[in-house]
């Protein structure tokens, strides 16, 4: 793997393998380059060697959680930067403090829509000065 | 006794100081030579004498013998010693002279005791009948006599005189005889008199003359009574045969010549025969007014000595009444333990009777007898203590019964603080042991009926405690189901969220471009899936109203913002419904502190039911502070289909709703209000609804301005 790339890299973490595969296929459907893994000690151990411009977490993950994961990305040197999505099935209010916590950027709720989910890392990479591409834009519709 | 008087007569006609000093003297002086030396003294200071002598006839050897001189030496008179007999001496003849004699010149062998040449010689006595006791030799310068040397000798004469006679009689044993007797007499406290026959006084001793006899000096009332006495005396002598053998005896009354008040005899009298002298009657008076009175006070004191004796028979009477009334048994008991007095009850314990002839009842009198003596013993040793407190074990004599007695002793004590008696009285047990019996029982009935009532409280306790452990699994089991809940639509959601990912990408054309069939197909898929998609999502939200896991934040916010915000989220919708929906607030609004959240969700969800069933018309927004009640209301009132007066009631209800197919164009879960209604309940708010079917609908929400304390 290059050091710089073309399109912002996306590490979706999710042991869904169908949800995981949709936001993947979705994401590289609108212009980014995606890498998986499937449990928290994968994420860290991708996010190290491939160092994305940003994570999408699952936080229902085996091995270990997302919080955990997380925790331990924002406390290394090397990923604390790269900001974290968090994605949860459970809107009940615990999850999105916890998840804050741990040092997620953003919290977005399951079920969403990939176009959804494909504003909101638009949204948290224009964020950022570095990273940032263009290309990957596309016209999201609000959820309802 | 009546020479005092005589004297005292001739002392009246004194005519000088000295005379009646000198008489004086002699009156009291009971010694010859005493008299006589102060005689010669007198008489050679009064009288123009030099020389005197007193010379006195002994009796016994018939000598004249000196007694007093004065101015003459001593060898003149030394052991002067001159007989009667010798009638030849001048001196001796001038003895029987009546008148004084003038001895001019004795012849030289006779002697004189004195050393004058002339002198007179003058005869001592009483008087001139008498023979001369004694002389007065008085020197002389003429033959003619003083007066006053005259007068000196005849009241020396006098003087001598008596004291002779009184001599001689002393000296003589019969005289010595008669003065003791007579002191006998005068000894004896009792008046004696000697009296003759018709009552005459001879002989009375002192007592007696007090009452018989009056001094001349004696005061008319004195003079009286004694008279009085005499009277009476005479007359009891009188009245009554004085036999000689028999000694006569009667009551006398008498005055007390001196106090005037009655005095009592006795009168003892009893006839002296003297051959010489007669018959005489002695008499003995024997006071006996105090006697009498002694007596009338022994009288006295017998009477109510008898009285006393009365009373306390009386008394004891009483006493004997009263202790016999008591029920319990007393006793008296001496110093030795044995039964003094005892009343009715204690005797049918400790006293045989005919009811206890039998052989075993007279055993228990006498086992009851000798447990009250060892009793009375122990109060007896201990000394000191007033009480004493002890129980006996006694029977009934008669039945045998066991009668066990509280025995309470008290002592009493003599005046010289000796044990006399101890009083003891018993009281039966019986009854105090039957109710202690009866006691123990109750107490003992109560005790097993506490530990009853503990253990069914113990057992209560324990129910409790069951009960609170099942309350608490079931609250663990309700959070349980409602952590299941929350898990289950977690777990509903991600293939759901699958089925909605690829729908939606299949018909944004990510796989290519789909047929207008398909299309339609993936619509119905799409449509349907979000339907189920909300149903999880209204069953999440009570799942956590229910489970009280949705907090409530509360904040203050303008309710007019709020509304704005619902209709801007809903513009989309209401665009496409062409209804004229406005708001508007009725007069200034409050804020509102409640849950900005759950305020506008139940409020999303008010609207969207209007527009969803309001094919045609309006629907108002209408805000609106209820001061009185303080509370606000929003109210959403439509032009739609309505509700029938039967299906109020039901909409509020789960699931219900006119048609659940959500692609019947109404949609929705029929969740909705029921969430609404567990939400405005969640703030202590209403929600009410006024409907005319088909004319339309108005739901209410009213909320406490502020969240009530619960």
């Amino acid at each position: 793997m290059k050091s710089r790339r073309d399109q912002p890299l996306v590490l979706v973490v999710e042991d869904y393998q169908d949800a995981r595969e949709m936001y993947a296929a979705y994401l590289q459907f609108s212009g980014y380059e995606v890498a998986e893994a499937t449990n928290g000690i994968e994420a860290i151990e991708k996010a190290q060697r491939l160092m994305p411009d940003i994570i999408l977490m699952d936080l229902a993950l085996p091995r270990m959680d997302g919080w955990e994961a997380t925790r331990r990305l924002k406390s290394d040197e090397r990923t604390r930067k790269i900001p974290v999505v968090a994605l949860t099935g459970h809107a009940l209010a615990g999850h999105a403090e916890g998840a804050r916590q741990a040092g997620c950027d953003a919290f977005v709720t399951k079920p969403c829509l990939p176009d959804a989910l494909v504003a909101e890392i638009r949204r948290l990479l224009d964020r950022q000065p570095t990273g940032a591409d263009g290309r990957a834009s596309r016209g999201t519709r609000k959820r309802s | 006794m009546s020479r005092v008087a005589a004297q005292m007569a001739s002392v009246s006609s004194l005519d000088s100081e000295p005379k009646l000093a000198l008489v004086e003297f002699l009156l009291t002086s009971m010694d010859i030579q005493e008299s006589a030396r102060r005689a010669v003294d007198w008489v050679v200071a009064h009288a123009p004498v030099e020389q005197a002598v007193v010379l006195v006839v002994e009796a016994l050897s018939n000598e004249m013998l000196l007694v007093a001189e004065h101015g003459v030496s001593s060898a003149a008179i030394m052991d002067f010693a001159l007989s009667r007999d010798d009638g030849k001496h001048p001196l001796v003849q001038a003895l029987s002279s009546p008148e004084p004699v003038f001895i001019s010149t004795l012849p030289p062998h006779l002697r004189a005791p004195i050393e004058a040449r002339a002198f007179h010689a003058i005869p001592l006595r009483a008087d001139t009948r008498e023979t001369a006791q004694g002389l007065l030799l008085a020197s002389t310068a003429s033959p003619q006599i003083d007066p006053d040397t005259l007068w000196l000798a005849r009241t020396l004469g006098k003087q001598v005189s008596r004291l002779l006679s009184r001599q001689l009689l002393a000296e003589t044993r019969f005289g010595q005889e008669r003065m003791l007797l007579y002191s006998i007499i005068n000894a004896v406290t009792d008046p004696i008199l000697l009296t003759d026959t018709e009552g005459k006084l001879i002989i009375a001793n002192s007592h007696a003359e007090k009452l018989f006899a009056a001094p001349e000096e004696s005061s008319e009332g004195w003079r009286r009574a004694v008279a009085l006495n005499n009277m009476l005396f005479s007359a009891a002598l009188s009245t009554s045969a004085v036999t000689m053998s028999e000694l006569a005896r009667r009551e006398l009354l008498l005055v007390d010549p001196l106090e005037g008040s009655d005095l009592l005899f006795e009168l003892l009298s009893s006839r002296a025969k003297d051959e010489r002298q007669g018959t005489f009657v002695v008499s003995i008076l024997r006071n006996v007014t105090d006697l009498a009175r002694a007596k009338e006070e022994i009288e006295e004191s017998y009477r109510t000595l008898r009285v006393a004796q009365a009373e306390v028979r009386d008394e004891r009477h009483r006493l004997d009444l009263i202790i016999d009334s008591v029920a319990d048994p007393i006793l008296v008991t001496d110093q030795e333990g044995d039964i003094v007095l005892m009343n009715t009850p204690a005797e049918r314990l400790f006293s045989p009777s005919p009811a206890t002839e039998m052989e075993a009842a007279l055993r228990r009198v006498r086992a009851n007898g000798a447990n009250l003596t060892s009793f009375v013993s122990n109060v007896l040793t201990r000394s000191g203590e007033q009480r004493y407190r002890g129980e006996i074990q006694l029977a009934d004599p008669v039945t045998g019964r066991p009668l066990p007695v509280e025995a309470l002793a008290g002592t009493i004590l003599s005046e010289q603080g000796e044990l006399m008696w101890v009083v003891t009285i018993l009281h039966d047990l019986t009854e105090a042991i039957e109710k202690g019996k009866l006691y123990e029982q109750l107490k003992h009935a109560s005790e097993q009926l506490e530990r009853k009532v503990q253990e069914a409280t113990a057992e209560l306790a324990e129910q409790n405690e069951l009960l609170r452990r099942q309350h608490i699994e079931l609250e663990q089991a309700s959070a349980l189901k409602s952590q299941f809940l929350a898990n289950m639509s977690h777990e509903f959601r991600t293939p759901l969220n699958a089925i909605l990912g690829y729908t939606h990408m299949l018909l944004n054309n990510v796989t290519g471009q789909v047929t207008e069939p398909q299309r339609k197909s993936l619509t119905r898929i799409d449509s349907n899936s979000r339907h189920l998609l909300a149903l999880i999502n209204d069953i999440l939200d009570i799942t956590r109203i229910e489970a009280g896991r949705m907090p409530l934040n509360v904040t203050s916010f303008a309710v007019g913002d709020l509304i704005a915000e619902v209709m801007a989220e809903l513009e989309p919708i209401i665009r496409r419904s062409n209804l004229a929906v406005t708001s508007k607030a009725k007069g200034p609004l409050p804020k509102l502190r409640s849950d900005r959240q759950k305020v506008k969700q139940i409020v999303l969800n008010l609207l969207s039911n209007a527009l969803k069933f309001t094919p045609a018309g309006s629907v108002t927004i209408q805000a609106a502070f209820e001061r009185r009640a303080k509370q606000m209301s929003i109210s959403v009132r439509d032009t739609g289909v309505g509700i029938a007066k039967e299906d109020q009631a039901k909409v509020f209800e789960d699931f219900r709703q006119l048609d659940s197919s959500p692609t019947r164009g109404y949609g929705g879960t029929g969740l909705g209000l029921s969430i609404c209604r567990r939400l405005s309940q969640m703030l202590g708010g209403t929600i009410d609804l006024t409907s005319t079917q088909g004319e339309g609908s108005t739901f209410t929400l009213r909320l406490p301005a502020r969240p009530r304390r619960r």
